[in-house]
């Protein structure tokens, strides 16, 4: 186990997305977390839950919750660790029922959990931004909250925290503001000073460098990543946050991975957009003040973090279908690779519009020659193999697989030779959508907040 | 000075991300000299045609000199954005070693500092925790 700073609370990155590798927990355990923070929303997650609720209405949460609980449960009832997570997707009081009933048949008891309510604006419509599709077309509408009700769940004690949609770094930040007593901007509180604006940065930063799982310790490295020790070894990252804001980020000792000034500044800057304005609902970060100082031996210590007052309103996020698409790869070998997948997509396109199939979308790709950097790369006009992507768009789902059915028989009848199928799976229609962001009134928001707390 | 024209592999390494329909690419600068020749080279315009077609918006710059950075937002580089563009890589995930293939004009002695970085074929090969 690392040594920790003196009064630091430590916290941890257990999940990067649903669907995330849950082995990481037994290695983040090793250095005894006091909290365990598991990031389950991507953007689009929520439709996935949305799909879910639709088929059973008690659905809803990031389903793979219980394998993070098992393995955390016994250090959380033990009283060394606390777990919150944002895996109660758009059925926040669904993954409670979930872990009751998992309690009842584990038969544990005390366990407290405190459920956050109130991100989801699809039933508020008076909230959604102008520009948003009517809620009938909605997939669903979720704002994103700040720290407030984890924050509030913590001091009425409990052990696992489940919100909905919040900001990813307000996982990591509310324990700090919890623990360190940092102040938060309330309307009847007392005005915020430079410095507590500072701290808010700070922890906010710790979050936005431990909500990617492995992308601040190894992974999806730029930089030398052909170096990595044990790299079958995943490393999630942890965290060591003094009062004062400074943070130690660090890889649990026992796994392999890499922490150290080219992960971490990889990870500061991911899709933070404008960084000298990184807009969250408790603080605006400016990322270009913060300072990174590689300390060896995968610590690196995160300080001189400025923040400004937050904007006063929260970031919204809408999806509305978007009609259907299905793709199919085929492999040509030399010779003429890339003029026999070029005639073959030709061929198909014409034969869909002779079946009278009405394409919203077509998309033709050959990787091996350009698909992934168009002009930006040259290409090798005669190159040994070539992977042709056909990819279309429809309205329904029928008429994307009426497409399918065009192209299939293009192995034994289409003139160009060695037509192979790059894939065993037959092409399949997925739903597309279209993502409506826009901003609400963080008051109006908040006043919809709900901390449901239930000791099972 | 004499002047050499190299990859921009050389001189820095790059992470993507994406939202929605804007691809959010930072190049990291491999030292303080290519950080302070970069930011001199690498606009905003070199960039944007650089991508050519694959970028349809605008490509706006910041620099980030405490972590040697220079930060990119491409507007409409995604032909659609994540759930609903037809583009096998729809999270733009290739968009950041594209922008490596540049090729930056530098004075030599930044250029020798600088050797090519060769990965061996099979980096692992030989590690003893190879499966057969």
């Amino acid at each position: 186990m690392r040594p920790r700073p003196d009064g630091a609370v430590r916290v941890a990155g257990g999940q990067g997305f649903y669907g995330d590798d849950p082995s990481g927990i037994a290695d983040l355990l090793t250095e005894q977390p006091d909290y365990v923070c598991l990031e389950a929303l991507a953007e689009l997650t929520l439709a996935i839950l949305a799909k879910d609720r639709q088929r059973d209405e008690a659905l809803g949460y990031t389903r793979d919750l219980p394998l993070y609980l098992m393995q955390l449960l016994p250090a959380v009832l033990a009283g060394s660790t606390k777990v919150i997570t944002n895996a109660g997707g758009i059925n926040p009081l669904g993954a409670l029922k979930l872990l009751q009933a998992s309690a009842e048949h584990f038969g544990l008891s005390g366990l407290k959990v405190a459920v956050v309510l109130g991100d989801d604006i699809l039933g508020r419509p008076e909230l959604l931004p102008p520009d948003f599709p009517a809620p009938a077309d909605l997939q669903f509408a979720n704002a994103y909250m700040g720290v407030a009700g984890i924050v509030e769940g913590l001091q009425q004690g409990a052990d696992v925290v489940i919100t909905g949609r919040v900001a990813d770094a307000a996982l990591f930040l509310a324990p700090l503001v919890h623990e360190h007593g940092w102040a938060l901007d309330t309307p009847d509180g007392p005005p915020m000073a430079q410095s507590d604006w500072d701290r808010l940065a700070a922890g906010t930063v710790v979050g936005h460098l431990l909500e990617c799982s492995g992308q601040s310790t190894g992974g999806n490295n730029a930089g030398e990543w052909w170096t990595t020790p044990d790299p079958w070894r995943y490393a999630f990252p942890l965290a060591d946050v003094t009062a004062d804001g400074t943070a130690h980020v660090f890889t649990p000792e026992v796994a392999g991975g890499r922490c150290d000034f080219d992960t971490v500044r990889q990870q500061l800057l991911y899709e933070v957009g404008d960084p000298t304005a990184y807009l969250t609902p408790d603080v605006v970060v400016d990322m270009t003040s913060v300072r990174l100082t590689d300390l060896g031996g995968d610590r690196v210590r995160v300080d001189e973090v400025v923040g400004r007052p937050a904007t006063g309103t929260y970031k919204a996020v809408g999806a509305s279908r978007n009609g259907y698409a299905a793709d199919a790869s085929f492999a040509f070998g030399w010779p003429d690779a890339p003029a026999k997948a070029r005639s073959a997509a030709r061929i198909a396109r014409k034969r869909i519009a002779e079946a009278g199939i009405d394409l919203l979308d077509w998309h033709v790709e050959l990787f091996g020659v350009d698909a992934l950097h168009g002009p930006a790369a040259p290409t090798d006009p005669d190159p040994a193999e070539v992977v042709l992507r056909l990819a279309w768009k429809t309205a329904d789902a029928d008429a994307a697989m009426r497409a399918a059915r065009q192209i299939i028989p293009m192995a034994l009848s289409a003139p160009m030779p060695g037509l192979t199928p790059a894939s065993r799976a037959r092409p399949k229609p997925s739903s597309l959508l279209r993502i409506h962001t826009g901003l609400v009134d963080a008051a109006a928001v908040e006043s919809g907040r709900r901390v449901v707390l239930e000791t099972l | 000075m004499t002047e050499t024209t190299i990859l921009l592999n050389r001189l820095a390494f790059a992470r993507p991300g994406d939202k929605g329909n804007d691809s959010d690419i930072t190049v990291f600068a491999r030292s303080e000299a290519a950080y302070d020749h970069l930011v001199q080279v690498l606009t905003a315009d070199v960039v944007k045609a650089h991508y050519g077609h694959l970028v349809e918006g605008e490509v706006t710059r910041w620099e980030v000199p405490k972590v040697r950075a220079l930060k990119f937002l491409a507007r409409d580089a995604l032909a659609g954005g994540g759930p609903s563009s037809l583009r096998a890589d729809n999270l733009g995930k290739a968009l950041a070693g594209a922008v490596l293939r540049l090729e930056v004009s530098v004075p030599e002695a930044l250029a020798d500092a600088h050797p090519d970085l060769r990965v061996p074929a099979d980096p692992w090969s030989d590690n003893p925790w190879n499966v057969d």
